[in-house]
């Protein structure tokens, strides 16, 4: 059974909300129950975003995701930053608050990508220290979302599962089961995605993210899947994704579109794939 | 290894690899290290090309797309706000000697920096109606006016109005004469007037907190109060006032 202090977002399909959709969500939602926004796009002073997201959360719950906290990041988290973010919380009271193992900045700089980090107990310590941290200023448990990740560190000396696991166990966060990302690390790591999905803690699992990805060729001519959130899910993680819910139970699933966003109803129809999938477990 | 190296090999192209970056086989892979470089050039690219339009119409697509590239591996966001990269954008067009020949280019950035602030910035609540009356009926030149916090001004040697408008109103072609420029936001649209001469002097001046009366004197005779008041009200730009 899910812990239910983990979430407060429905067991249901929901969407990566862009503006272009704003009319069209609100005239005819479909299956989707809940919304996620991209926290540093509310962090303005007023106007249109903001106006918008006050309007859809009065009909919809909404899931924070952060995309610039740098969590990872071997500098001191920006006390600002997390400040805006502990505003944007406190106004809006979202369902849910999520960051990704990763880190974003270095020395002042925001590099706009989730950039990976090798698996060693100093980072374990560092990211642990830091999400100690977020939990405090926000005042809540957030969620913690596993990478895609395209390359590996020789220093690496833990598996990512046991890694987030471990995190999980020393800070009490909850965790974000990217589905996709497993695909895409699987095939660029080289391990089963199936079993690393076997082994992960789905009891601590608060939302499940299902996205696209594009392919190309890594330095010896292997398939190197790259996470782009551009694409339909394919049918291999449709298939991980309605074995992960036979175990675990119904979840909230996102479906994550973020580059060459489709017009409505194509984001609609991938949300009732997920739709389909979740009422028999349910 | 140091999230340094990460960093700095990155942003510049001609770094060597970080050391103990490795594929499956723990061979040294900078194809793959490559998909980061990508993705955070292609992600700053998108930001910028998404914050000024106008610029990239005027140069074209893959012009820009170089000249981002340039722009983003020199000065990285230092906000993890996107929706304002690009502040130094301005003065770097005005030493990028490829465009040397656009004196307009950087005001032409600056306006689309000051409508993107205008875009988000604070929401505010025009003054009604019948209180303007009531306070035009008296003596004005002691008022004070609280403009709206989405209120940009921008002042310029170059038709930044007017082009801006050939892009994006089909507008006519811009003449070769210096605009200054009223940026309002009536509700969530911002949208940039251009200002008779002075204008810009006496909005500074409402802008700075001076009366009405020091405003006018700043902005020299001719002054057509009545008209810039008129671009104010219909912007639903004057906020409060005292006096």
């Amino acid at each position: 059974m899910l812990d239910q202090t983990l979430n407060g977002l429905p067991a249901k399909p929901g969407v990566g909300y862009k503006p272009q959709h704003f009319a069209a969500i609100l005239a005819d939602p479909g299956p989707v129950g809940w919304l996620e926004v991209h926290a540093e796009n509310y962090l303005g002073a007023g106007g249109r975003p903001l106006a918008q997201l006050r309007h859809l959360a009065e009909r919809f719950p909404i899931s924070v995701h952060g995309v610039g906290l740098s969590i990872g990041g071997e500098g001191a988290l920006d006390r600002d930053h997390l400040d805006r973010l502990k505003q944007l919380c406190g106004w809006l009271n979202p369902a849910s608050f999520s960051e990704h193992l990763a880190w974003s900045t270095h020395d002042g700089a925001f590099l706009n990508d989730l950039l990976p980090l090798p698996y060693t107990p100093a980072t374990l310590a560092r990211v642990c220290d830091h999400i100690d941290q977020v939990q405090e200023v926000l005042g809540r448990r957030m969620l913690l979302e596993n990478p895609s990740t395209y390359i590996a560190f020789a220093e690496t000396a833990m598996d990512e599962v046991d890694f987030l696991g471990e995190i999980a166990r020393r800070t009490g966060c909850g965790l974000l089961l990217d589905v996709n990302n497993v695909y895409v690390s699987g095939t660029n790591q080289n391990y089963d995605p199936q079993s690393y999905l076997d082994a992960f803690p789905l009891h601590l699992v608060g939302e499940i993210h299902l996205g696209g990805h594009d392919e190309d060729l890594d330095d010896q001519g292997r398939r190197l899947l790259i996470d782009s959130h551009g694409a339909e899910v394919v049918d291999p993680v449709w298939a991980l994704y309605a074995r992960v819910i036979r175990k675990a139970g119904p979840r909230p699933t996102l479906i994550e579109w973020d580059n060459d966003v489709p017009d409505w109803p194509v984001l609609a129809a991938e949300a009732a794939c997920a739709a389909r999938l979740l009422e028999p477990v349910a | 290894m140091s999230q340094t190296l990460f960093a700095q090999a990155l942003l510049n192209p001609d770094a060597a690899l970080p050391p103990g970056l490795v594929d499956p086989e723990g061979l040294p892979a900078p194809k793959r290290f490559s998909v980061y470089r990508n993705n955070v050039a292609s992600s700053l690219t998108r930001a910028l090309e998404a914050g000024f339009p106008t610029v990239r119409a005027l140069v074209g697509d893959p012009f820009f797309a170089a000249m981002a590239l340039i722009f983003l591996r020199a000065h990285p966001p230092r906000s993890r706000m996107l929706m304002l990269y690009g502040d130094e954008f301005p003065a770097f067009l005005a030493g990028f000697p490829p465009v040397a020949h656009l004196g307009y280019l950087p005001d032409v950035a600056r306006l689309e920096l000051a409508m993107r602030e205008s875009y988000h910035a604070a929401d505010s609540t025009p003054l009604p109606e019948a209180e303007f009356q009531r306070l035009l009926g008296a003596e004005i030149a002691g008022l004070r006016l609280r403009l709206a916090p989405a209120v940009r001004l921008l002042r310029s040697n170059w038709p930044v109005v007017s082009i801006w408008a050939t892009h994006h109103e089909d507008g006519p072609k811009p003449r070769p004469v210096a605009e200054d420029a009223l940026i309002l936001r009536p509700d969530f649209d911002p949208h940039p007037h251009r200002l008779p001469t002075g204008g810009a002097d006496l909005v500074d001046g409402l802008l700075s907190g001076r009366t009405l009366g020091e405003s006018l004197d700043k902005a020299g005779p001719g002054m057509d109060l009545a008209a810039i008041l008129g671009l104010l009200i219909s912007g639903r730009a004057i906020i409060g006032v005292s006096e």
